[in-house]
């Protein structure tokens, strides 16, 4: 791990939340707070939702750089291999049978969800899969998982329901409450020690299975590491704040040039600048006038993560040509 | 600790093969496509449970040691081995330290060194992997095997991408291993590397051993003929054999 990226990146924390704290539809001024509400504002509405932003970008950069290092697949992303789809089919279930009306039960069932997608794609492709493969099996566990999604959509037992669903499939950190921030802050931090403690085997992967194996890393345990690690960080993010993608495949690719490219040293700085990244976009989704409400963060995302991609690949095209 | 194999069978692969390698010796295991080559050095590796019979580690069963003895013991070069980041050599030498991931880090340091100084790589110690030539590169990732200083190096064809003198350097380099104490066992596919630099070869052929030795008794030319079903002959001195392939010369004509 490069620490004085890790101070970077603190440092930048430390200048961006007192700032998100200030910046909204309504500004407070630090040193006259002229809105009368200052107090309120901070601490029950801004304060949790930056909790929350850093919580889930953290969480998701960890996740993405784990699963990069797990897949040995530079594209690889929670949201794109269907992990962040199958927390949300698992979460669109609990609104859908009502079980969403109890706050604990809608976590679960977004970890059960993240988790099981997880599982799939290690089953699927989780031996000794290439590149193609992975990405072909996230792209199939990711359009069960909308389909299953638009299933129960379109069965949806009262439109009320259905708003409710379509409105977080978009993923937004707008009015949350501190309950969230106890839900997701807790179960990530446990999903990014998991990730954490797998990170020698990671290094190991980087030679291939058979060496990685010869090196004594236990592949069903790595694997399981893996599920539960990632099902948590992604599991927890997507039931507080619906799914938001791109994030764990963005992240890992700014920070790598500044590390020496091992996964383990990766999963740190990239969970802190998962954090720095939703923090700021968060605030700009905030404070962009816009007609009718504010951008959501998952959609701005994606519009930022869309045109990454496509870089991506032509950098990738360019060096097989 | 010994290496060695009692009657290993793996379905459809390996049927019934007892070997038994010395440290301080290279065993080449040779043999046609489909022989069970690999496969007999996955199981020896520990990375394949054979069906029926066990490979023995000093004695014991492999399968009754840990998995962490195991990878102290034992190192592993797969065959056209991959590495899926862009990392510096020294970084892709350290990731050799995980079997020994709680021995204190002045020790890991000294095998990284010393790994990196027996592959000759001090110059090219922080080279990203990807600016590696061939022969640099197939040296990084002995030096990776080298830096868990394990008793047993297993390479599954390391010549294979090589060119003459890449090749020749780096058997050398295995050469010294020997000398060292430890134990090389390698599969090859070119009979003459074989022949110039194992104490010990080992002929595959459709999962049974069909012969083994010294290579000038085990890589003898009616074992070639019968094995790879092709005319042979050695030509040269003992340690700069060269192996004249195809035509079948009036000797062969007559031992018919």
């Amino acid at each position: 791990m490069n620490p004085r990226l890790v101070l970077l990146l603190l440092a930048g924390l430390l200048v961006a939340v007192p700032l998100s704290l200030l910046a909204g539809r309504v500004w407070i001024d630090p040193f006259s707070p002229t809105a009368h509400n200052a107090s309120i504002i901070l601490v029950q509405l801004r304060l949790p939702r930056a909790v929350l932003a850093l919580a889930v970008g953290a969480g998701l950069g960890a996740a993405g750089a784990a699963m990069q290092g797990f897949l040995r697949n530079p594209l690889a992303d929670p949201g794109l291999f269907g992990i962040a789809p199958g927390a949300a089919l698992g979460a669109v279930l609990s609104f859908w049978t009502g079980y969403a009306a109890s706050p604990w039960l809608l976590p679960v069932f977004a970890l059960a969800g993240a988790c099981g997608a997880m599982t799939l794609l290690a089953l699927i492709a989780g031996r000794s899969g290439g590149v193609a493969l992975f990405t072909l099996a996230g792209l199939m566990v990711s359009s069960l998982a909308g389909a299953l999604m638009s299933l129960a959509i379109s069965l949806s037992p009262s439109p009320f329901a259905m708003t409710e669903i379509v409105t977080w499939t978009m993923g937004s950190l707008a009015d949350r409450s501190w309950r969230e921030v106890w839900i997701a802050l807790p179960l990530t931090a446990a999903g990014i020690g998991v990730l954490l403690a797998a990170g020698r085997s990671l290094n190991a992967l980087t030679l291939g299975e058979a060496a990685a194996r010869s090196l004594g890393v236990e592949p069903f345990q790595l694997q399981a590491m893996m599920i539960i690690g990632i099902g948590l960080t992604v599991g927890s993010g997507v039931a507080v704040a619906g799914i938001i993608g791109f994030v764990g495949l963005m992240v890992p690719h700014f920070v790598r040039p500044f590390t020496d490219h091992r996964p383990s040293s990766l999963i740190v700085p990239s969970a802190l600048a998962g954090a720095l990244l939703l923090l700021i976009s968060d605030c700009l989704c905030r404070v962009l006038p816009l007609a009718g409400g504010e951008l959501r963060l998952g959609i701005a995302l994606s519009l930022l993560g869309t045109p990454f991609f496509l870089h991506l690949l032509l950098k990738m095209r360019q060096e097989l040509a | 600790m010994s290496l060695g194999a009692s009657n290993l069978s793996v379905k459809n692969r390996l049927d019934g093969v007892s070997l038994q390698c010395r440290r301080g010796m290279v065993t080449a295991i040779c043999g046609p496509n489909g022989a069970g080559k690999s496969t007999l050095l996955s199981c020896m590796a520990g990375l394949l449970r054979p069906d029926v019979g066990d490979v023995q580690l000093g004695g014991r069963p492999l399968s009754q040691c840990s998995t962490a003895q195991r990878a102290q013991w034992i190192g592993y070069l797969p065959q056209s081995p991959e590495v899926a980041w862009d990392v510096s050599v020294e970084v892709l030498v350290s990731i050799g330290r995980l079997p020994w991931k709680d021995a204190p880090a002045k020790e890991a340091q000294e095998a990284i060194d010393e790994a990196i100084a027996a592959m000759d790589l001090e110059a090219l110690r922080h080279r990203p992997v990807s600016r590696l030539s061939g022969g640099e590169r197939a040296r990084a990732l002995m030096a990776r095997v080298l830096a868990t200083r394990p008793g047993w190096v297993l390479a599954d064809e390391p010549f294979a991408n090589l060119d003459l003198a890449h090749a020749a350097a780096l058997m050398r380099r295995f050469r010294q291993q020997t000398r060292a104490g430890r134990g090389v066992v390698l599969v090859l596919h070119d009979l003459a590397t074989a022949m110039n630099h194992a104490d010990q070869v080992v002929v595959l052929k459709n999962g049974r051993v069909e012969a083994e030795g010294p290579p000038e008794i085990a890589l003898a030319r009616e074992v070639i003929h019968r094995v790879w079903n092709c005319p042979a002959r050695w030509l040269g001195d003992p340690g700069e054999r060269a192996l004249s392939l195809g035509q079948p010369s009036p000797f062969t004509l007559d031992a018919r």
